[in-house]
């Protein structure tokens, strides 16, 4: 990563460097792979890896577009079939799907406007502000990221129904409104994106805190927001674990419907998958838009550890 | 803020009405108190969001865990506690289906985590090759993070079904195809660790490649130079470069496979889920707490097992500790 020069002005972007420029060839053999073409080999592994990555998720689409008879015939399928609609009609009715995708929207976009606003100004007063205690702090922020959720689930079931949110969203919305991977990632990318330069100009001009979060560090820090409200969305969109203890069958999140779904008597399979195709497909649309985009944020923010 | 110049400087006033110049002083004063008071508390108003929710549903329900696990509560009467001292812990030690989720939590770590890690090491040495369409590339091993415990549980439950099965099908041209995979006590915890390879490999792949792309070159041409070859450079030069990050992985997934939930559960889905198995052969501690409490219906118990979980967390810690020192000390 590169500094940025300190004559920016606010609105311009850092550029992030998305791979690293390749040095001069030296004279002597690279090693290692560094600068090294990828051989017929190379491809050969990730064209493996790559079926192997996306088969499950193609099994998924067959298994949904098709009857249980087929899906289990003793020949398997390997194109889809034509009943992907009546499928996900059955699963519609049966597992209450409509209400499980909109409480699943709710959820993930309450978690993740959240996540964003609370996160950048927490990663800010760690990266650029001087306080007591600053250091011990992060090292607690950090340290949170090592329990888990396991450890508290009991009580909090307990505290919800105190609440009066017992099976409503706000139990699965407010335990996650800020996260410490959040605050850890904003951090990382503000020390080198934010010049101090930039804070100490809006200072001189007169700016309290505030306005200095507004106009200097939220333009700076846009591109790591967006890549972290990506990955919070897909992780609050994919949780299980609590929500499938919180919510009821009368108010689930989708993965909450599936888990349900699967544990009735006799699920037919091909309705589970045409909901497990749901659940997914949103996600793999992202990817397919912002995929360069996640891959560079896991990237950069998961190293330096 | 209220204050209608927009500059912080002290600004000396055009001499004359004493009053005004007192009241204009005034005024300085209380405006630089408050621009000291802003950069002094400001910092803690931005991070006290993340502490106060941690404290609210982090750290205080993990300290009131403890004060359950030592009562009798049940799920059909939540506000009601009777005091029971050890007898919850007392039942779940003695209960030898406890041992079994351990000692099942703890293979199915082991046997998840290490073919995982390798692998995803390989990857990113593939992936650091200068390749065409390297982010094409990187997306594809990602797509598995993107999918949901629950839908990967789910479609894996098909590929590993005994009758109808995809991979008894596929095992069939070769003479295996009628294992039942989830009733075996080692097919299936291979069975969940294949869901779990599947979802992480790309993940720490990608982590894997970003510290490999932060190492200098020049420890490679010197390397070269000395006459190291290519496997002595990825041994003597990447691996050790990668120590901090290879120590963040196994700490993450270290945590990760203690967490296992949604994999067994839905592996067969129904009753069997909930018990980890017809003879609890996959059932993690997460499933235990979970059939305990939710189940079951008994709170107090549960509870005890969430404390027995992190000691179990701290053991790990500890040994893990002790194991990076003593390496540590060998290698100096």
């Amino acid at each position: 990563m590169t500094m940025t020069s300190p004559t920016q002005a606010p609105q311009a972007l850092p550029p992030k460097p998305e791979r690293r420029t390749p040095q001069r060839r030296s004279r002597f053999r690279m090693g290692a792979g560094q600068q090294m073409k990828g051989g017929p080999f190379a491809y050969a592994a990730l064209i493996v890896v790559g079926i192997g990555s996306l088969l499950p998720l193609y099994w998924t689409l067959v298994a949904a577009s098709r009857t249980q008879d087929e899906v289990l015939a003793s020949t398997p399928p390997f194109l889809p079939g034509g009943r992907l609609f009546d499928n996900l009609r059955t699963a519609w009715e049966q597992a209450n799907l409509g209400k499980a995708i909109v409480n699943s929207i709710v959820v993930s976009a309450s978690i993740t406007a959240a996540t964003l606003f609370f996160c950048t100004l927490a990663g800010y007063a760690f990266a650029k502000m001087r306080f007591r205690g600053r250091g011990w702090l992060m090292t607690a922020v950090i340290a949170t990221l090592t329990i888990p959720p396991q450890l508290s689930v009991v009580p909090l079931f307990m505290m919800m129904s105190d609440l009066g949110w017992g099976g409503q969203l706000e139990s699965v919305i407010f335990p996650t409104l800020v996260s410490a991977f959040g605050v850890f990632f904003m951090r990382q990318y503000l020390i080198e994106a934010l010049p101090y330069e930039l804070i100490e100009a809006a200072k001189i001009d007169g700016a309290n805190n505030l306005r200095i979060v507004v106009s200097v560090v939220l333009p700076v820090a846009r591109p790591a927001m967006m890549v972290l409200g990506m990955l919070t969305f897909v992780q609050a969109w994919n949780d299980f674990f609590w929500p499938y203890l919180a919510l009821n069958q009368q108010n689930p999140t989708l993965q909450v419907a599936l888990g349900q779904l699967s544990a009735s008597y006799t699920p037919d399979q091909s309705i589970v998958m045409a909901g497990a195709l749901i659940s997914t497909l949103p996600l793999l649309v992202v990817f397919v838009l912002f995929g360069k985009k996640i891959v560079g944020g896991i990237m950069s923010g998961a190293v330096k550890g | 803020m209220a204050t209608s110049t927009s500059t912080r400087d002290a600004y000396a006033p055009p001499p004359g009405d004493p009053q005004r110049e007192q009241r204009a002083a005034r005024r300085q004063l209380w405006r630089s108190r408050l621009w000291r008071f802003d950069d002094k508390a400001s910092p803690y108003a931005y991070i006290a969001p993340f502490f106060l929710v941690f404290a609210a549903f982090g750290l205080y329900p993990l300290i009131y865990t403890g004060w359950i696990a030592l009562h009798r509560v049940e799920m059909t009467g939540l506000d009601r506690m009777e005091w029971v001292g050890w007898g919850n812990f007392d039942r779940i030690l003695h209960d030898s289906e406890f041992w079994t989720a351990v000692s099942n939590t703890f293979l199915i770590g082991v046997i998840s985590t290490v073919p995982q890690l390798l692998v995803a090491l390989g990857l990113a040495h593939l992936l650091n090759y200068r390749l065409r369409a390297s982010t094409f590339w990187r997306t594809i091993i990602l797509t598995p993070y993107a999918t949901s415990v629950a839908s990967a549980a789910l479609v894996f439950a098909l590929v590993f079904r005994a009758d109808g099965g995809l991979l008894n099908w596929a095992l069939h041209f070769v003479g295996f195809g009628d294992t039942n995979w989830a009733n075996g006590h080692w097919t299936s915890k291979i069975a969940i660790s294949v869901i779990v390879i599947w979802r992480w490999t790309g993940y720490n792949a990608l982590i894997y490649l970003a510290a490999m792309q932060a190492v200098p070159n020049d420890l490679y041409e010197a390397a070269s130079l000395d006459g190291a070859s290519r496997w002595q450079q990825f041994r003597k030069v990447t691996i050790p470069s990668l120590r901090p990050t290879i120590l963040f992985t196994i700490v993450i997934s270290t945590i990760g496979s203690m967490q296992l939930f949604g994999e067994p559960l839905l592996l067969e889905g129904g009753a069997l889920g909930a018990t980890g198995g017809n003879e609890n052969q996959y059932e993690t501690l997460s499933v235990y707490l979970y059939n305990y409490g939710w189940n079951l219906g008994h709170l107090g118990p549960a509870a005890a097992v969430a404390w027995a979980m992190l000691a179990l967390l701290l053991i790990i810690a500890a040994v893990n500790w002790l194991i990076g020192r003593f390496t540590r000390t060998s290698a100096a």
